[in-house]
């Protein structure tokens, strides 16, 4: 099963992190990552930008808006994902709570809609088909 | 070594982990003494196995080879991992005492490690749902999205069970070992009531039989097996009978739309008779011994049912002598109800309706919807009609799972 990892992170406090911390922290969730690499587990991720960095777009009154990052009034932002291959809930538990990404915040781990992701791939097929009939 | 065609090599392994999968953990669970690593381990071993053996052939023995590769990539993966983990610093050194570690993987060691696993999962210390939850998970190898839609609850609720009880057995340092005979009795009964809940829950019509909910009851017969096999107690063998009886009759227990068809109304040509055959033996063997309780004299009510031809067959005098048993060792209001209801088939339904009109006013079960339906079913019988309706509306109002309530919404329509 694959299921998606967010893990986040408060960014004041990553950032009064002493600069040797900092580096081991990172050392130690690329040596992990590596970990999951081996085991055949990682199926992609990475770190985030900071949300400042980012922008929202939003739907209004028939226009796309856009508006400067994500407007979440809580001090932990997402500040990675990780996608895991796991054979169930509990394995995946047990490989993300070795994970020493989850010291410094807490992860979410959330199972790939299958059903729904197989029916996107049913008709991204089919789209495929139809267009190069034409 | 053994010379196999190679692209068979994947269909090999593939059997193998179906087969032998859930033995190869539970030694690695001993070995290792720790659930995570054993699980992590197992699955490296076979993945190397799929690689090794189409360059090097099938060995001699490919039990043994999974379980000493496990061991060496488990070392593996502490030695890498102690810098994120330090507790398992502790377990490194341990293995690295070992010495002797080609005896910790003979033969007759394995055999008893998935009995190990079965009492761990199963300690009393753990809690009750989370034994069922270990059990399904550990030694039946389900995952936990099987167990979960099984139990008609989420995957978070069964994890957090699971995590739960492995954290209680490292918390509490229960050891991976098949309790000392002093122990045995009440150590085996938290066993066999493991095994008799996960079967009725696929057993019971609470909410439909919906095809996981029939592969829990075949789980829990293939558990009874497993345990009869590893240690052929008298009361393992009575479960393992009246599970399969109780199993024979589920084609015979609900019509196709779900309603519930009581014993004396089946098509018994739907009831499968090698189950009943094997059931009845098992009995027989159970009985032999002298030292059955409650689920083999449970099974042996089950198998004279099963035996009768007809409804009329049926060896009332036989079936209230084992209740008398059965309330000797174990006494229950519940079983007084039932023999109630078997002397009400042998001597008439005033007879029965006596008996339950005194445990109603002993007042444990007045509400227990089952013992107003019996008391309504017996009026029935009497031609007590409005004495009868009463009691099924009673039965009616106390019951809660639907196939249950339609049965009684019925006879009150048959009545009215």
């Amino acid at each position: 099963m694959k299921f998606v990892c967010l893990g986040y992170i408060d960014a004041s406090m990553w950032e009064s992190l002493p600069k040797e911390e900092a580096e081991k922290a990172m050392e130690d969730c690329m040596a992990y990552d590596n970990e999951l690499r081996k085991g055949g587990h990682f199926a992609g991720g990475g770190a985030l930008a900071a949300p400042q960095n980012g922008v929202t777009l939003r739907h209004q009154n028939g226009q796309v808006r856009v508006t400067d990052g994500p407007f979440i009034e809580t001090k932990e932002q997402i500040g990675g994902i990780l996608l895991l291959e796991a054979r169930d809930l509990n394995h995946a538990i047990q490989l993300m709570s070795k994970h020493p990404g989850v010291r410094m915040g807490p992860f979410e781990i959330r199972p790939a809609d299958e059903a729904m992701n197989l029916q996107i791939l049913e008709i991204s097929e089919r789209l495929a088909k139809e267009a190069s009939a034409t | 070594m053994v010379d196999e065609d190679r692209p068979d090599i994947r269909q090999f392994v593939d059997e193998l982990y179906r087969t032998e999968s859930r033995r190869v953990f539970a030694t690695l669970v001993r070995l290792l003494s720790d659930f995570d690593l054993a699980e992590e381990a197992m699955h490296e071993a076979f993945t190397s196995a799929f690689v090794k053996w189409q360059e090097e052939g099938i060995p001699q023995n490919p039990r043994a080879w999974l379980v000493s590769t496990g061991r060496f990539k488990a070392i593996d993966t502490i030695r890498r991992r102690v810098r994120f983990d330090e507790s398992l610093g502790e377990i490194a050194r341990r293995l690295d005492d070992e010495k002797d570690q080609f005896a910790a993987i003979d033969e007759e060691n394995i055999e008893d490690d998935r009995l190990r696993l079965i009492f761990t999962c199963c300690h009393p210390a753990i809690p009750p749902n989370a034994q069922v939850a270990l059990t399904l998970r550990e030694v039946c190898g389900l995952r936990t999205e099987e167990i979960a839609s099984a139990f008609l609850t989420t995957p978070p609720t069964i994890a957090q069970r699971i995590v739960r009880g492995k954290q209680k057995i490292r918390d509490a340092g229960i050891p991976f070992e098949v309790p000392t005979i002093p122990q045995m009795p009440q150590r085996l009964d938290s066993v066999l009531s493991v095994i008799y809940l996960v079967f009725n829950e696929g057993y019971s019509a609470s909410s439909g039989e919906t095809v996981t909910r029939h592969d829990l009851s075949e789980e829990a017969i293939r558990l009874g097996r497993l345990l009869v096999q590893l240690l052929p107690d008298t009361e393992a063998i009575g479960l393992l009978a009246l599970m399969l009886i109780q199993e024979s009759r589920r084609l015979a227990r609900t019509s196709a739309s779900g309603d519930i068809i009581l014993l004396e109304d089946q098509d018994r040509s739907l009831w499968v008779l090698p189950y009943i055959a094997e059931g009845a033996e098992l009995v027989q063997q159970a009985l032999k011994t002298r030292r059955f309780g409650v689920y083999t004299i449970q099974a042996a009510i089950a198998a004279v049912h099963a035996e009768a031809q007809t409804p009329e067959d049926t060896d009332w005098a036989q079936i209230i002598a084992l209740y008398d048993v059965l309330s000797r060792i174990e006494p229950s209001p519940v079983v007084d109800l039932n023999r109630a209801v078997a002397i009400a088939m042998r001597d008439g339904p005033e007879a029965g309706l006596t008996l339950i009109d005194d445990i109603l006013a002993e007042g444990t079960l007045s509400e227990y919807h089952l013992a107003h339906a019996a008391r309504a079913d017996l009026c029935r019988r009497m031609g007590n009609t409005v004495d009868a309706v009463n009691a099924y509306r009673r039965a009616l109002e106390l019951a809660k799972q639907e196939p249950e309530r339609r049965f009684l919404e019925g006879r009150l329509k048959q009545l009215s």
